[in-house]
Protein backbone atom coordinates (compact mmCIF):
# COMPACT_ATOMS: atom_id res chain seq x y z
CA UNK A 1 0.00 0.00 0.00
CA UNK A 2 1.58 3.30 -0.77
CA UNK A 3 2.56 6.27 1.57
CA UNK A 4 -0.95 8.13 0.53
CA UNK A 5 -3.24 5.33 1.90
CA UNK A 6 -1.57 4.14 5.00
CA UNK A 7 -1.45 7.86 5.79
CA UNK A 8 -5.08 7.83 5.16
CA UNK A 9 -5.64 4.98 7.46
CA UNK A 10 -3.33 6.33 10.10
CA UNK A 11 -5.19 9.32 10.15
CA UNK A 12 -8.33 6.92 10.76
CA UNK A 13 -6.24 5.30 13.70
CA UNK A 14 -5.39 8.81 15.27
CA UNK A 15 -9.08 9.63 15.56
CA UNK A 16 -10.41 6.71 16.90
CA UNK A 17 -7.28 6.99 19.38
CA UNK A 18 -8.15 10.66 20.40
CA UNK A 19 -12.21 9.48 20.43
CA UNK A 20 -11.00 6.16 22.56
CA UNK A 21 -12.29 7.62 26.05
CA UNK A 22 -15.52 9.02 24.03
CA UNK A 23 -16.29 5.79 22.29
CA UNK A 24 -16.41 3.73 25.37
CA UNK A 25 -18.39 6.46 27.55
CA UNK A 26 -21.10 6.50 24.65
CA UNK A 27 -21.05 2.32 25.02
CA UNK A 28 -21.22 2.70 28.66
CA UNK A 29 -24.22 4.09 28.96
CA UNK A 30 -26.48 1.38 26.72
CA UNK A 31 -23.85 -1.50 26.35
CA UNK A 32 -20.95 -3.27 27.48
CA UNK A 33 -18.20 -0.32 27.94
CA UNK A 34 -15.80 -1.09 25.55
CA UNK A 35 -16.29 0.03 21.79
CA UNK A 36 -13.56 3.09 22.48
CA UNK A 37 -11.26 0.27 23.65
CA UNK A 38 -11.88 -2.34 20.95
CA UNK A 39 -11.64 -0.05 18.03
CA UNK A 40 -8.45 1.62 19.40
CA UNK A 41 -6.86 -2.17 19.81
CA UNK A 42 -8.43 -2.86 16.07
CA UNK A 43 -6.36 0.29 14.60
CA UNK A 44 -3.34 -0.69 16.36
CA UNK A 45 -3.07 -4.34 14.71
CA UNK A 46 -4.14 -2.88 11.77
CA UNK A 47 -1.33 -0.56 11.78
CA UNK A 48 0.84 -3.39 12.55
CA UNK A 49 0.48 -5.38 9.70
CA UNK A 50 -0.26 -2.60 6.88
CA UNK A 51 3.20 -1.16 8.13
CA UNK A 52 4.57 -4.75 7.48
CA UNK A 53 3.70 -4.64 4.11
CA UNK A 54 4.39 -1.41 2.72
CA UNK A 55 3.49 -2.36 -0.88
CA UNK A 56 0.49 -3.88 -0.76
CA UNK A 57 -1.84 -2.42 -3.17
CA UNK A 58 -5.16 -0.54 -2.67
CA UNK A 59 -7.91 -3.79 -2.46
CA UNK A 60 -5.22 -6.26 -0.95
CA UNK A 61 -4.64 -2.95 1.49
CA UNK A 62 -8.53 -2.90 2.23
CA UNK A 63 -8.80 -6.71 2.87
CA UNK A 64 -5.59 -6.71 5.34
CA UNK A 65 -7.50 -3.98 7.24
CA UNK A 66 -10.59 -6.16 7.58
CA UNK A 67 -8.86 -9.01 8.67
CA UNK A 68 -6.93 -7.43 11.43
CA UNK A 69 -9.89 -6.22 12.82
CA UNK A 70 -11.56 -9.46 12.58
CA UNK A 71 -9.40 -10.47 14.68
CA UNK A 72 -8.22 -8.57 17.37
CA UNK A 73 -11.55 -6.26 18.04
CA UNK A 74 -13.10 -8.51 20.31
CA UNK A 75 -16.80 -7.04 20.48
CA UNK A 76 -19.70 -7.18 17.23
CA UNK A 77 -17.65 -4.19 15.64
CA UNK A 78 -14.87 -6.52 14.66
CA UNK A 79 -16.66 -8.76 12.56
CA UNK A 80 -18.67 -5.75 11.13
CA UNK A 81 -16.12 -3.17 10.52
CA UNK A 82 -14.18 -6.09 9.30
CA UNK A 83 -16.50 -7.51 6.86
CA UNK A 84 -17.17 -3.75 5.92
CA UNK A 85 -13.27 -3.22 5.03
CA UNK A 86 -13.14 -6.57 3.23
CA UNK A 87 -16.28 -6.24 0.90
CA UNK A 88 -14.69 -2.37 0.04
CA UNK A 89 -11.50 -4.18 -0.91
CA UNK A 90 -14.00 -5.64 -3.66
CA UNK A 91 -15.01 -2.30 -6.40
CA UNK A 92 -11.11 -1.33 -5.64
CA UNK A 93 -9.36 -4.16 -7.22
CA UNK A 94 -6.86 -3.29 -9.57
CA UNK A 95 -7.16 0.52 -8.68
CA UNK A 96 -4.83 2.82 -7.71
CA UNK A 97 -6.50 5.87 -6.86
CA UNK A 98 -9.30 6.94 -5.40
CA UNK A 99 -12.39 9.38 -7.14
CA UNK A 100 -15.66 9.79 -6.20
CA UNK A 101 -17.58 7.08 -7.72
CA UNK A 102 -14.92 4.61 -6.74
CA UNK A 103 -15.20 6.20 -2.66
CA UNK A 104 -19.15 5.54 -3.17
CA UNK A 105 -19.03 2.19 -4.62
CA UNK A 106 -16.84 1.16 -2.04
CA UNK A 107 -18.78 2.80 1.18
CA UNK A 108 -21.48 1.22 -0.55
CA UNK A 109 -20.20 -2.10 -0.64
CA UNK A 110 -18.85 -1.59 3.04
CA UNK A 111 -22.76 -0.43 4.49
CA UNK A 112 -23.92 -3.68 2.52
CA UNK A 113 -21.50 -6.10 3.89
CA UNK A 114 -22.56 -4.69 7.83
CA UNK A 115 -26.13 -4.92 6.74
CA UNK A 116 -25.84 -8.33 5.91
CA UNK A 117 -23.62 -9.14 8.86
CA UNK A 118 -25.60 -7.75 11.03
CA UNK A 119 -28.94 -8.40 9.76
CA UNK A 120 -29.70 -5.13 10.60
CA UNK A 121 -31.71 -2.17 8.53
CA UNK A 122 -31.85 1.57 9.01
CA UNK A 123 -33.91 2.78 12.54
CA UNK A 124 -32.37 -0.07 14.64
CA UNK A 125 -29.90 2.46 16.03
CA UNK A 126 -26.89 1.36 14.57
CA UNK A 127 -23.81 1.66 12.44
CA UNK A 128 -26.50 1.60 9.36
CA UNK A 129 -28.21 4.63 10.63
CA UNK A 130 -24.90 6.89 9.94
CA UNK A 131 -23.53 4.61 7.21
CA UNK A 132 -27.00 4.48 4.44
CA UNK A 133 -27.06 8.35 4.92
CA UNK A 134 -23.82 8.98 4.42
CA UNK A 135 -23.60 6.94 0.63
CA UNK A 136 -27.14 8.59 -0.34
CA UNK A 137 -25.01 11.53 0.22
CA UNK A 138 -22.86 11.00 -1.88
CA UNK A 139 -24.53 9.27 -4.38
CA UNK A 140 -26.39 12.49 -4.48
CA UNK A 141 -23.14 14.67 -4.83
CA UNK A 142 -21.74 12.35 -7.68
CA UNK A 143 -25.11 12.80 -9.73
CA UNK A 144 -24.56 16.34 -8.88
CA UNK A 145 -21.05 16.77 -10.09
CA UNK A 146 -19.14 17.58 -6.85
CA UNK A 147 -15.58 16.44 -6.32
CA UNK A 148 -14.47 13.72 -3.98
CA UNK A 149 -13.70 16.20 -0.99
CA UNK A 150 -17.29 17.90 -1.72
CA UNK A 151 -19.19 14.34 -1.79
CA UNK A 152 -17.07 13.26 1.39
CA UNK A 153 -18.19 16.47 3.06
CA UNK A 154 -21.93 15.72 2.08
CA UNK A 155 -21.54 12.48 3.51
CA UNK A 156 -20.21 13.71 6.80
CA UNK A 157 -23.12 16.05 7.44
CA UNK A 158 -25.57 13.08 6.85
CA UNK A 159 -24.08 11.16 8.80
CA UNK A 160 -23.61 13.24 11.94
CA UNK A 161 -27.21 13.50 11.23
CA UNK A 162 -27.92 10.03 11.50
CA UNK A 163 -25.83 9.58 14.42
CA UNK A 164 -28.65 12.24 16.38
CA UNK A 165 -30.96 10.40 14.68
CA UNK A 166 -29.69 7.57 17.07
CA UNK A 167 -30.57 9.55 20.22
CA UNK A 168 -33.73 9.44 19.38
CA UNK A 169 -34.72 5.35 18.59
CA UNK A 170 -34.98 2.23 20.85
CA UNK A 171 -31.83 0.23 20.14
CA UNK A 172 -33.17 -2.92 18.18
CA UNK A 173 -29.64 -4.75 18.00
CA UNK A 174 -26.79 -5.66 19.91
CA UNK A 175 -26.38 -5.16 24.13
CA UNK A 176 -28.35 -2.11 24.09
CA UNK A 177 -31.13 -3.59 22.84
CA UNK A 178 -31.90 -5.57 26.29
CA UNK A 179 -32.24 -1.57 27.76
CA UNK A 180 -35.31 -1.14 25.15
CA UNK A 181 -36.82 2.43 25.96
CA UNK A 182 -33.99 3.30 28.10
CA UNK A 183 -31.42 2.85 25.12
CA UNK A 184 -33.46 6.21 24.04
CA UNK A 185 -31.99 9.64 24.48
CA UNK A 186 -28.44 8.10 24.20
CA UNK A 187 -26.01 8.31 20.55
CA UNK A 188 -25.40 5.01 19.41
CA UNK A 189 -21.23 4.40 19.53
CA UNK A 190 -21.17 1.75 16.17
CA UNK A 191 -22.93 4.78 14.13
CA UNK A 192 -20.33 7.13 16.29
CA UNK A 193 -17.14 5.30 15.08
CA UNK A 194 -18.59 5.14 11.30
CA UNK A 195 -18.89 8.62 11.62
CA UNK A 196 -15.40 9.35 12.94
CA UNK A 197 -13.98 7.37 10.25
CA UNK A 198 -15.84 9.01 7.27
CA UNK A 199 -14.65 12.21 8.91
CA UNK A 200 -11.12 11.12 9.69
CA UNK A 201 -10.41 9.85 5.62
CA UNK A 202 -12.48 13.85 4.80
CA UNK A 203 -9.74 15.58 6.63
CA UNK A 204 -7.65 13.41 5.35
CA UNK A 205 -8.77 14.07 1.59
CA UNK A 206 -9.18 17.92 2.48
CA UNK A 207 -5.28 18.31 3.28
CA UNK A 208 -3.78 16.02 0.85
CA UNK A 209 -6.00 16.94 -2.22
CA UNK B 1 -18.90 -38.30 16.57
CA UNK B 2 -20.72 -35.07 16.67
CA UNK B 3 -18.39 -32.57 18.05
CA UNK B 4 -19.07 -29.02 20.17
CA UNK B 5 -17.59 -26.02 20.50
CA UNK B 6 -18.05 -23.93 23.60
CA UNK B 7 -17.85 -19.69 22.36
CA UNK B 8 -18.10 -17.17 25.73
CA UNK B 9 -16.74 -13.38 25.59
CA UNK B 10 -14.47 -14.80 28.69
CA UNK B 11 -12.63 -17.78 28.54
CA UNK B 12 -12.95 -18.86 32.02
CA UNK B 13 -16.88 -19.19 30.88
CA UNK B 14 -16.35 -21.00 28.04
CA UNK B 15 -13.93 -23.14 30.21
CA UNK B 16 -16.74 -24.02 32.98
CA UNK B 17 -19.27 -24.68 30.66
CA UNK B 18 -16.90 -27.02 28.47
CA UNK B 19 -15.52 -29.04 32.33
CA UNK B 20 -18.92 -29.36 33.06
CA UNK B 21 -20.16 -30.47 29.85
CA UNK B 22 -16.94 -33.04 29.82
CA UNK B 23 -18.42 -34.78 33.03
CA UNK B 24 -21.68 -35.91 31.37
CA UNK B 25 -20.13 -36.63 27.82
CA UNK B 26 -18.59 -40.03 26.69
CA UNK B 27 -14.81 -39.35 26.23
CA UNK B 28 -15.42 -39.67 22.30
CA UNK B 29 -17.06 -36.30 22.14
CA UNK B 30 -14.98 -33.58 21.24
CA UNK B 31 -15.78 -30.45 23.34
CA UNK B 32 -13.77 -27.47 22.63
CA UNK B 33 -13.84 -24.31 24.55
CA UNK B 34 -13.60 -21.03 22.66
CA UNK B 35 -13.58 -18.16 24.94
CA UNK B 36 -11.83 -14.37 24.68
CA UNK B 37 -9.58 -12.72 23.03
CA UNK B 38 -5.65 -12.99 21.90
CA UNK B 39 -4.52 -11.27 25.21
CA UNK B 40 -6.87 -12.73 27.73
CA UNK B 41 -9.53 -9.98 27.73
CA UNK B 42 -13.21 -10.27 27.01
CA UNK B 43 -14.59 -10.72 23.44
CA UNK B 44 -15.06 -13.39 20.69
CA UNK B 45 -12.74 -13.65 17.50
CA UNK B 46 -13.63 -15.42 14.36
CA UNK B 47 -10.40 -16.59 13.44
CA UNK B 48 -10.18 -18.52 16.57
CA UNK B 49 -13.32 -19.36 16.28
CA UNK B 50 -12.96 -21.05 12.89
CA UNK B 51 -9.79 -23.13 14.08
CA UNK B 52 -11.93 -24.24 17.21
CA UNK B 53 -14.71 -25.31 14.34
CA UNK B 54 -12.19 -27.15 11.88
CA UNK B 55 -10.65 -29.13 15.29
CA UNK B 56 -14.17 -29.91 16.41
CA UNK B 57 -15.02 -31.53 13.64
CA UNK B 58 -14.32 -35.38 12.77
CA UNK B 59 -16.43 -35.58 9.91
CA UNK B 60 -20.03 -35.77 11.35
CA UNK B 61 -20.51 -32.26 11.93
CA UNK B 62 -20.02 -29.53 14.61
CA UNK B 63 -22.84 -27.79 17.17
CA UNK B 64 -21.50 -24.71 18.50
CA UNK B 65 -23.28 -22.75 21.82
CA UNK B 66 -22.94 -19.01 21.70
CA UNK B 67 -23.26 -16.75 24.78
CA UNK B 68 -23.93 -12.97 23.36
CA UNK B 69 -24.21 -10.89 20.66
CA UNK B 70 -20.68 -10.84 19.17
CA UNK B 71 -20.62 -14.18 19.86
CA UNK B 72 -23.06 -15.23 17.00
CA UNK B 73 -21.61 -12.86 14.70
CA UNK B 74 -17.99 -13.89 15.04
CA UNK B 75 -19.33 -17.40 14.66
CA UNK B 76 -21.07 -16.22 11.10
CA UNK B 77 -17.63 -15.11 9.95
CA UNK B 78 -16.10 -17.64 11.02
CA UNK B 79 -18.09 -19.93 8.99
CA UNK B 80 -18.08 -17.90 6.05
CA UNK B 81 -14.11 -17.90 6.29
CA UNK B 82 -14.55 -21.61 6.02
CA UNK B 83 -14.98 -23.33 2.38
CA UNK B 84 -18.77 -25.06 1.65
CA UNK B 85 -17.66 -28.47 2.39
CA UNK B 86 -16.25 -27.74 5.95
CA UNK B 87 -19.34 -25.54 6.42
CA UNK B 88 -22.27 -27.46 5.87
CA UNK B 89 -22.21 -29.89 8.85
CA UNK B 90 -22.13 -27.17 11.48
CA UNK B 91 -24.79 -25.85 13.32
CA UNK B 92 -25.47 -22.89 15.93
CA UNK B 93 -27.89 -23.96 18.34
CA UNK B 94 -30.50 -21.11 19.45
CA UNK B 95 -30.42 -22.39 23.15
CA UNK B 96 -28.90 -21.25 26.52
CA UNK B 97 -24.76 -21.91 26.92
CA UNK B 98 -24.67 -24.10 29.87
CA UNK B 99 -27.72 -26.27 29.63
CA UNK B 100 -27.63 -26.29 25.98
CA UNK B 101 -24.23 -27.28 26.00
CA UNK B 102 -24.92 -30.33 28.53
CA UNK B 103 -28.21 -31.56 26.13
CA UNK B 104 -26.04 -31.17 23.26
CA UNK B 105 -23.12 -33.42 24.52
CA UNK B 106 -25.55 -36.61 26.24
CA UNK B 107 -27.24 -36.63 22.81
CA UNK B 108 -23.48 -36.31 20.90
CA UNK B 109 -22.45 -39.57 23.18
CA UNK B 110 -25.40 -40.87 21.24
CA UNK B 111 -23.88 -41.00 18.04
CA UNK B 112 -26.93 -39.16 16.46
CA UNK B 113 -26.45 -36.59 13.69
CA UNK B 114 -25.23 -32.92 14.18
CA UNK B 115 -29.21 -32.12 13.03
CA UNK B 116 -30.32 -34.00 16.37
CA UNK B 117 -27.89 -33.07 18.70
CA UNK B 118 -28.47 -28.92 17.57
CA UNK B 119 -32.35 -29.68 18.64
CA UNK B 120 -31.28 -31.61 21.44
CA UNK B 121 -29.07 -28.30 22.64
CA UNK B 122 -32.44 -26.05 21.59
CA UNK B 123 -35.15 -28.36 23.99
CA UNK B 124 -32.93 -27.02 26.46
CA UNK B 125 -34.71 -23.59 26.10
CA UNK B 126 -37.99 -25.04 27.26
CA UNK B 127 -36.04 -27.00 30.18
CA UNK B 128 -37.83 -25.39 33.89
CA UNK B 129 -35.40 -25.68 37.01
CA UNK B 130 -38.77 -24.96 39.34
Amino acid sequence: MNQMFLTAINTVKQSIDTNKDFLTNLDGAIGDADHGINMARGFEAVMGKLNAEPDIDLSAGLKKIGMALLSSVGGASGPLYGTAFMRAAIPAVGKTTVDAQLAAEMLLAATEGIKERGKAVRGEKTMIDALEPAYEAMAKGIQDGKSLLECLESACSAAKEGVEYTKTIIAKKGRASYLGERSIGHQDPGATSSLLILEALTDFCRKNG
Amino acid sequence: MVGIVVISHSAKVAEGVKAMADQMADKSVSIIACGGIENGELGTDPMKIMEALIRANSGDGVVVLVDLGSAVLSTYTALELLDKEERRLIKIADAPLIEGAICASVQASGGFSVNEVAAAAESARSMLKL
